[in-house]
């Protein structure tokens, strides 16, 4: 038997099992959208794929006490940069998402989906265990949750901000406050629907117009659920076969390379191809929870959920737009839609998560 | 601090707050299975339970079905020869969706295919109507050269359809107007009434007048279709398929195409119809009615001044006179007297004096001559009005009224694709039932002679001369159909009497029509002139002046005499008298049937003498029309 080294033991080769096998397929149905052809998409998504699963590896040989440590630190720097964002859209005279980084487009407000997640575990594993159903523990993670927000808003990215309230959110929760402030909020927030619904841009107020009702503008706004839906529903139980989806192929289905990426799949996959997919989430995010639930610290706990419930945002979000049950929001699906925001931030997400993995692991090993 | 003291009993502790951790991690992870297990189902359902109805939509996206116009079936005659078929035709539309710069574009179609006013005018207005991408036609039946032209400039004139497809085609043209009659665009109430998609595809034309639109559903056939898979732009990707048009189904005509064309030739520049009927089996052999219109132009959209130059004609070209034309029908019912007369007890062989005519009460009915003693087929062939007063006063006209009527006068036929004017024939109840009056004596003479109340069309006037020639009630038919042709319900003798008359007009000594002997050896022509008066009795003689006043020429006939085989009626209108006029044209054409080279010897002088075809003289005309119509607002009458 050839002993193994522990530097290849320490490596988490299941994880990036999964991790590849996300991407690689996804890799595939970008090399079917580009018509067959490895550019201009699946080589990029492959090349940046390598390199940010290197990144979340070496992030996961961190050890936990930095993230914690600089947990408020980048909260807050990724807040400047949110502002900076801002003006920088102001000075521009339009909406700016990104800083331009010459090598990629740095949307802040992904890095603040992370962010948010860490500052609030933080938090919570510094307030003393009797404060956890007073207002102490309540309204620094509320203006902590509603600044990047209303900024996010402001730009305006809807899909976004709920995404970075949701971290948010799961981690209050997750860290014990009273279970009724939750059901009340929901009941408050329900009740108070068409107040938020004014709010909302024209545009954003459309979109969910049309997702209640698709049909209305099968040719406007309604198209890409419409369109989203067709491809799906034609690729049946087995598909239409690899490079076969003509939805996609003939530039029915809009974004099929990006946020409409699972009905390109599901077009020529079909049922099969969408449950392995969700088979493949469903492995990633129960290591994940896992991690969570194994964590030796307060901190590793509070953010392995955080982390994991911003991943399955993203994927549930996306999938419920791609399958008309939610408004189109501009989610991608994550690893799998050709883009580096997103990805940045999902490796991020499991390197950190990998991070606290390691640490229960060394630390459990040598404790209990 | 409110909340602090409210429920808690318990202190809260680290442990306590790893329980709460775990329970609340688990009950989010579990609402993540749930929520992934929802999105499983919803796909499924999508993906099984409504996969047949995003198959298809999925396909009506990728395929794009063009109809392809099914060819038209042909209309043939007799012998099969083609009174109407298709040929090729090279057209050009325009897709108003596709055209943005209208004024360019127009300009350059203008140029290139050097489209007149009139033109253009209709292209602005059915591109105001049109709508999307329903094509209009700029221009049809392109020469190559013209084709080629724009095909070349195809990438500058955005919008602009060429496209090779098929037309309708009447190789003898006019000859055949009012038979046919013709295919055109179909207009808006024809697609709401119909919904067929074919009706807005360009080039695509159906039945509107005639024999065309009668036998639409048969001659339409099936479109074919062009299945192409096309992008979201509308880019085509890729030909799928192609199913080819089915032609629609050929229809068989009883006519004979040369003979139609040489009736409507040799009828020259007279207005007035002629038809021939087989005495065997009711075939209508030909069915003219000229001046015509040339089919051809109505099928390839006929431009607003010569549809005018046609309106404007007194002659009449757009109606059809063989079954629209009612005329008094003059002494070319005397035969048809003379069966009802016989038939009512008179001996033929019984003579009856003409003193220049006949005396009723205080009233001298006058005859044409001064005939003498006469007996009934003397009186057919001296067509002595006195003889046929005579008989009239003796048995009334409600006597005779019947045999018209089994003759086919005043009947309503069963004829594919025309619409008639039944006329009249008039008797006692008629007269009471419309005008309140009693029958009276005179009206008995003025009807015995064709005039007054009488009024029949030429098609009528060719049943009547088939019947008496074959006895049988010979049904006219266009197509096979078959009907029962029974005997009529006449003596042998009466017959007879009526046709050896009839034989004497021609061939006897001193008849009517004896310059219209056929220039034949063996075979000898029947008939029966008539003259029917426009006016009064005393207005004018008819034989001169204006020529809307002069009288009509009847002529009726059959031919061979001894076995019957061909029968006809001609009517010239103002053509100032059977013999003059019609009997004629019927000697011709009656000429054609046994002998064509000594016939089209007669017609080729008589075309010389008129200035050429029917198309010729038809080009001509409508050339001096227009010239004088674009100088004139308000052309007068074109004689």
């Amino acid at each position: 038997m050839i002993p193994v080294p522990p530097a290849v033991q320490r490596i988490p080769w299941k994880l990036i099992a999964i991790l590849s096998g996300i991407t690689g397929f996804g890799l595939l149905v970008l090399y079917s959208a580009a018509g067959g052809s490895w550019s201009p998409w699946a080589w990029q998504q492959g090349v940046r794929f390598l390199v940010f699963l290197s990144v979340a590896l070496v992030i996961g040989r961190f050890p936990i006490r930095i993230f914690e440590d600089f947990a408020y630190l980048g909260y807050i720097g990724v807040l400047i940069l949110l502002i900076a964002v801002e003006l920088l859209g102001f000075v521009g005279g339009g909406s700016q998402r990104w800083l331009n980084l010459g090598f990629m487009n740095l949307q802040p407000s992904e890095l603040m989906k992370v962010a948010i997640v860490l500052a609030l575990a933080r938090f919570y594993t510094q307030l003393p265990p009797g404060n956890t159903r007073t207002w102490t523990a309540l309204w620094p993670a509320l203006v902590m949750i509603g600044l990047p927000a209303a900024l996010v808003m402001l730009q305006p990215d809807l899909g976004t901000a709920l995404a970075i309230c949701v971290g948010g959110v799961i981690v209050m929760f997750c860290a014990g406050l009273p279970f009724w402030w939750f059901g009340g909020t929901a009941a408050a927030g329900i009740a108070a629907l068409p107040v938020l619904f004014s709010m909302l841009h024209d545009y954003q107020q459309k979109r969910v117009l049309i997702f209640l009702d698709p049909e209305s503008d099968p040719l406007g706004a309604g198209y890409h659920i419409s369109q989203s839906k067709i491809a799906i529903g034609s690729g049946g139980i087995s598909g239409k076969g690899f490079l076969n989806g003509s939805q996609s192929h003939l530039d029915y289905l809009p974004e099929g390379h990006t946020d409409f990426i699972f009905a390109t799949m599901a077009e020529e996959w079909g049922l099969i191809g969408g449950l392995g997919l969700l088979f493949g989430f469903f492995l990633l995010l129960r290591w994940s929870t896992r991690v969570a639930l194994k964590a030796r610290t307060r901190f590793g706990q509070l953010t392995a959920t955080g982390l994991t419930m911003t991943i399955f945002f993203y994927i549930a979000i996306n999938l419920m737009m791609v399958m008309g049950l939610a408004p189109v929001v501009g989610i991608p699906l994550p690893l799998f839609s050709y883009g580096g925001s997103s990805m940045l931030t999902i490796m991020t997400c499991v390197g950190i998560v990998l991070a606290i993995e390691n640490d229960s692991k060394k630390q459990g090993s040598r404790l209990s | 601090m409110l909340f602090k003291k409210n429920k808690k009993s318990l202190p809260i502790t680290e442990a306590w707050r790893g329980l709460t951790f775990t329970r609340r991690a688990l009950l989010v992870g579990g609402g993540q299975v749930a929520i992934g297990a929802a999105l499983a189902t919803r796909m499924a359902y999508i993906s099984i339970i409504d996969n047949d109805r995003y198959v298809l939509e999925s396909e009506s996206n990728r395929v794009n079905l063009t109809l392809i116009p099914p060819r038209r079936g042909w209309i043939v005659d007799r012998h099969g020869k083609a009174l109407a078929n298709n040929r090729v035709s090279l057209r050009i539309d325009i897709i108003p969706d596709r055209l943005h710069d209208k004024e360019l574009v127009l300009g350059q179609l203008r140029t290139l295919l050097r489209l007149d006013g009139d033109a253009m005018e209709r292209i602005n207005r059915d591109l105001k109507a049109a709508s999307g991408f329903q094509p209009v036609a700029v221009a049809e039946d392109l020469s190559e050269g013209d084709y080629a032209s724009i095909l070349v400039r195809l990438p500058d004139l955005p919008g602009i359809a060429p496209q090779r497809g098929f037309a309708r085609n009447y190789p003898t043209g006019a000859a055949v107007g009012h038979l046919i009659g013709y295919v055109g665009a179909p207009n808006a109430e024809e697609y709401q009434k119909d919904k067929d998609p074919l009706y807005i595809t360009p080039g695509y034309k159906i039945g509107k007048d005639g024999l065309e639109k009668y036998f639409q559903p048969m001659l339409k056939g099936t479109p074919g279709a062009k299945r192409v898979e096309v992008t979201a732009r509308g880019k085509v990707v890729r030909d799928l398929d192609t199913k080819s048009d089915i032609q629609g189904q050929t229809v068989h005509l009883t006519i004979d195409a040369d003979l139609q064309e040489y009736v409507a030739r040799r009828m020259g520049r007279e207005s007035g119809a002629a038809v021939v009927i087989d005495c065997t089996n009711g075939d209508i052999l030909s069915f003219v009615s000229m001046p015509s219109f040339d089919p051809n132009s109505f099928s390839d959209g006929i431009s607003n001044s010569e549809y005018a130059w046609l309106r404007a004609d007194d002659h009449q070209p757009l109606i059809n006179k063989a079954t629209r034309g009612l005329y008094p029908p003059g002494s070319t019912l005397k035969p048809m007297a003379a069966i009802a007369a016989i038939e009512h007890g008179i001996d033929p062989s019984e003579r009856h004096t003409c003193i220049g005519g006949y005396r009723l009460g205080n009233r001298f009915f006058r005859c044409l001559g001064t005939h003498g003693s006469l007996d009934m087929p003397s009186a057919i062939m001296k067509s002595c009005n006195s003889y046929f007063y005579w008989v009239a006063h003796r048995l009334g006209y409600d006597a005779i009224a019947p045999t018209a009527k089994l003759m086919g006068l005043g009947e309503e036929f069963q004829l594919a694709g025309s619409s008639q004017r039944y006329g009249t024939i008039p008797d006692s109840a008629w007269k009471m039932r419309k005008y309140h009056q009693p029958w009276s004596a005179s009206d008995s003479l003025n009807a015995v002679i064709g005039q007054g109340y009488v009024s029949v069309n030429p098609l009528q006037l060719a049943v009547m001369a088939s019947r008496i020639a074959s006895g049988r009630r010979l049904y006219p038919r266009l197509i096979n159909r078959e009907f029962k042709n029974e005997a009529l319900p006449f003596s042998p003798e009466a017959l007879a009497t009526a046709r050896h008359g009839m034989d004497l007009v021609v061939n006897g000594p001193g008849g009517t029509a004896g310059r219209s002997k056929l220039p034949l050896d063996g075979i000898a022509m029947a008939g029966k002139t008539g003259t029917a008066q426009v006016r009064g009795l005393n207005t004018g003689n008819g034989k001169g002046g204006t020529w809307k006043f002069r009288d009509h020429g009847l002529f009726i006939g059959f031919a061979p005499v001894d076995n019957p085989r061909y029968a006809t009626a001609v009517v010239i209108e103002h053509g100032m008298g059977g013999s003059r006029a019609a009997a004629p044209v019927a000697k011709d054409f009656m000429t054609f049937l046994f002998d064509r080279e000594k016939a089209m010897e007669a017609l080729d002088t008589f075309e010389a003498g008129w200035g050429g075809t029917i198309k010729e003289r038809m080009d001509r005309d409508y050339a001096v029309w227009k010239s004088g119509a674009s100088s004139d607002p308000d052309p007068g009458v074109p004689q």
